[in-house]
């Protein structure tokens, strides 16, 4: 069964999957990475330095609970510290993976069928990571439930016409509809696991996550059609959230908050890091499993492209943003945008300007793109200077507003780094679990994706 | 759970073993045009066609989802207009209580929650999911449906059916095996 062959007059020059598999190869060798009793050095590195990193998550949870939000360094003006920053950026990382898996199902791309659980998979996590956030900065964490409209003593209700009212319903639904996009995806393969499965608990595990799939003809014809559905939905879900993200500040009235451009531009921005850090993850994870043969170098120069295009997009919202800061004419965004970039915090928009603009400009050239060194380092620039871009969103628009009577500058505290970094440890923890314990590549789409190249249908 | 109806376990069907999913929708075809109706096909992955060859209708989930979403967004934002104009009107300088442009976002967002959440349910019933017990996976190498085997089962309940002679029918389709599937107690299962 030769499959992966490349066409003579396709531009394709690298296959979605090597030639050589067949459907049993597929299944077998993708739940290997979970079924083998030896895990990879490489995994438990990965595994161990985002479990330290967890420690010093909940060191910093613990004492932030204990002294309150006073620990970090938010005060009047500046409110929204690294917190808010943070959540931004968690947010749009998770976005990767629904436009992988829905967006790009929708659109036939052959190429996405390996690497949408495992971008599906990064985005919940990411979506974890993010909204704990919000929740670590009410300052009474143990009382978030009050953010839903729910039936009380107090006789109170959320405002609805307001952004963090607005925030609360985008992200809970899309955590809530990654996690059924990823799960649908997920019990067929569940049952191959319980099939493949030797040990009696495995069986027993995976049989009960199964839930009794048989893989007949009406399991999958509603199955299908589900799935078609929850990739429809998901289409719009995925470009709204983080539109409704931007709302949080394109609705109020600061200068460099009010601004029309924010919902694109932050759409493309977290599809621009989301991407970055699917390379960051896949690189080092296919190198680990020896899943070269179904994680090609394909995937690399297809990815590199969508980084670039939406880099682009990201670059035209700086520009507009400056643009309209000078031809606004209004004195407060032209101060914003002078203070930007001559202001205390300069280095971190240069720093900015040198991560988003610069450096993915080397992704016109394809032996970059398929380079995978060049790609490892350039998805880890790209996901600093998209925090970067938050921080200068959120904190420098704050630290200077109308009044220079207000004006504060914002330090952060130990503890705004260490639950920072320690959100990384948070994530890497729950990706390697499931890199261990699940399926990372869908076998049932792989195999169909086999099939239809077999027959060409 | 009922007495058995005769001595020894229940035939539930019997199933044909087969090794390329074009041929199974080929051979699937072959027993509904031979008038089989009660049957099931299994396979690792979808097939296009399949469902439809064995006279298979089409799906309710896409009509329920539907609904779903209606019900969701009707819901989303009769919940808003309730809170806002009902529940807890606030009045800011007599400006509107019914915003309704900005109840949009919360109508999107829950018509988005109700059709997902429901379409997996959905999906989960009309699949009769979750079943920890089928009859099929009496069969031992129904573990390799899974894999990369294609099975076709002939239920016992199909008016046709007959032991021998739906044997001897599958057994001209010129598969790899057929297996009779056993049933632990006369419990209908589809």
């Amino acid at each position: 069964m030769q499959v992966g062959q490349t066409d003579k007059t396709s531009v394709v020059e690298f296959p979605v999957v090597e030639p050589g598999h067949t459907y049993r190869s597929i299944g077998e060798k993708i739940s290997n990475v979970v079924l083998n009793i030896h895990t990879p050095l490489g995994w438990v590195f990965a595994f161990g330095t985002g479990s330290i990193l967890l420690m010093m998550y909940l060191i910093s949870v613990a004492y932030l609970f204990a002294y309150g939000v006073g620990v970090w360094g938010i005060n009047i003006p500046v409110g929204w510290g690294f917190a808010i920053v943070t959540f931004v950026w968690w947010i749009g990382i998770g976005h990767a993976g629904t436009l992988i898996s829905a967006i790009l199902f929708l659109l036939r791309q052959d190429w996405r069928t390996s690497i949408n659980r495992f971008a599906e998979a990064m985005t919940l996590f990411a979506v974890v990571c993010a909204g704990l956030y919000p929740i670590l900065h009410l300052g009474r964490p143990w009382l978030f439930y009050w953010l839903l409209p729910y039936p009380n003593t107090f006789g109170l209700w959320p405002q609805f016409r307001s952004a963090l009212a607005w925030d609360v319903f985008a992200v809970s639904t899309y955590g809530t509809i990654s996690a059924v996009f990823w799960f649908t995806g997920l019990i067929p393969d569940l049952a191959g696991m319980r099939d493949r499965a030797k040990h009696p608990m495995l069986k027993f595990i995976f049989g009960g996550l199964a839930m009794g799939w048989r893989g007949s003809a009406r399991h999958w014809n509603n199955h299908q059609k589900l799935y078609l559905l929850l990739a429809a939905i998901a289409t719009p879900l995925v470009v709204s959230v983080h539109t409704v993200v931007s709302f949080d500040f394109a609705i109020g009235q600061l200068p460099g908050w009010h601004t029309t451009v924010f919902p694109p531009y932050f759409v493309a921005g977290a599809v621009f890091s989301g991407f970055a850090m699917v390379v960051t993850l896949l690189i080092p994870i296919r190198k680990i499993y020896h899943l070269e043969d179904m994680i090609t170098l394909r995937h690399f120069d297809v990815m590199g492209k969508v980084i670039l295009t939406t880099g682009l997009i990201v670059a035209y919202g700086y520009i507009t943003e400056a643009f309209i800061g000078w031809y606004g004419g209004s004195q407060y965004e032209l101060f914003l945008i002078k203070n930007r970039f001559v202001g205390p915090y300069a280095p971190y928009v240069f720093g900015l300007i040198f991560c988003n603009l610069v450096a993915p400009q080397l992704l016109w050239f394809k032996p970059l793109r398929t380079n995978l060194t060049v790609m490892f380092i350039l998805s880890l620039v790209i996901n600093t200077g998209m925090w970067l871009e938050r921080f200068m969103i959120v904190i420098i628009s704050l630290t200077a507003d109308f009044l220079p009577s207000s004006w504060a500058l914002f330090v952060a505290t130990p503890w705004d780094w260490s639950l920072l970094i320690g959100s990384i440890g948070l994530f890497l923890v729950l990706l390697f679990l499931f890199v261990r314990t699940l399926p990372m590549i869908s076998v049932f789409e792989m195999q169909e994706l086999l099939h239809k190249q077999e027959h060409g249908h | 759970m009922s007495a058995p109806k005769s001595e020894g376990p229940l035939t539930f069907g019997l199933m044909a073993e087969f090794s390329d999913p074009d041929v199974l929708v080929t051979k699937a075809q072959q027993a509904y045009d031979a008038g089989y109706r009660k049957m099931d096909a299994y396979s690792p992955f979808p097939i296009h066609g399949l469902a439809e060859a064995i006279g298979m209708k089409r799906s309710w989930v896409p009509y329920i989802v539907l609904l779903a979403a209606i019900a969701g967004g009707i819901g989303g934002f009769l919940l808003q207009y309730w809170v806002s104009v009902i529940a807890y009107p606030i009045n800011i300088a007599g400006r509107p209580l019914n915003t309704w442009p900005a109840f949009m976002v919360v109508t999107f967002e829950t018509t988005i929650l109700s059709a997902g959440v429901i379409g997996f349910l959905s999906m989960m019933i009309l699949n009769n999911l979750p079943m920890p017990y089928h009859p099929v996976f009496n069969v031992p190498r129904f573990e390799q449906a899974s894999n990369d085997k294609f099975f076709l089962c002939i239920m016992e309940s199909d008016p046709k059916f007959d032991l021998t002679e739906t044997r001897t029918f599958l057994e001209g389709l010129d598969p790899d095996g057929v297996y009779e599937v056993e049933q632990d107690d006369d419990n209908v299962y589809k």
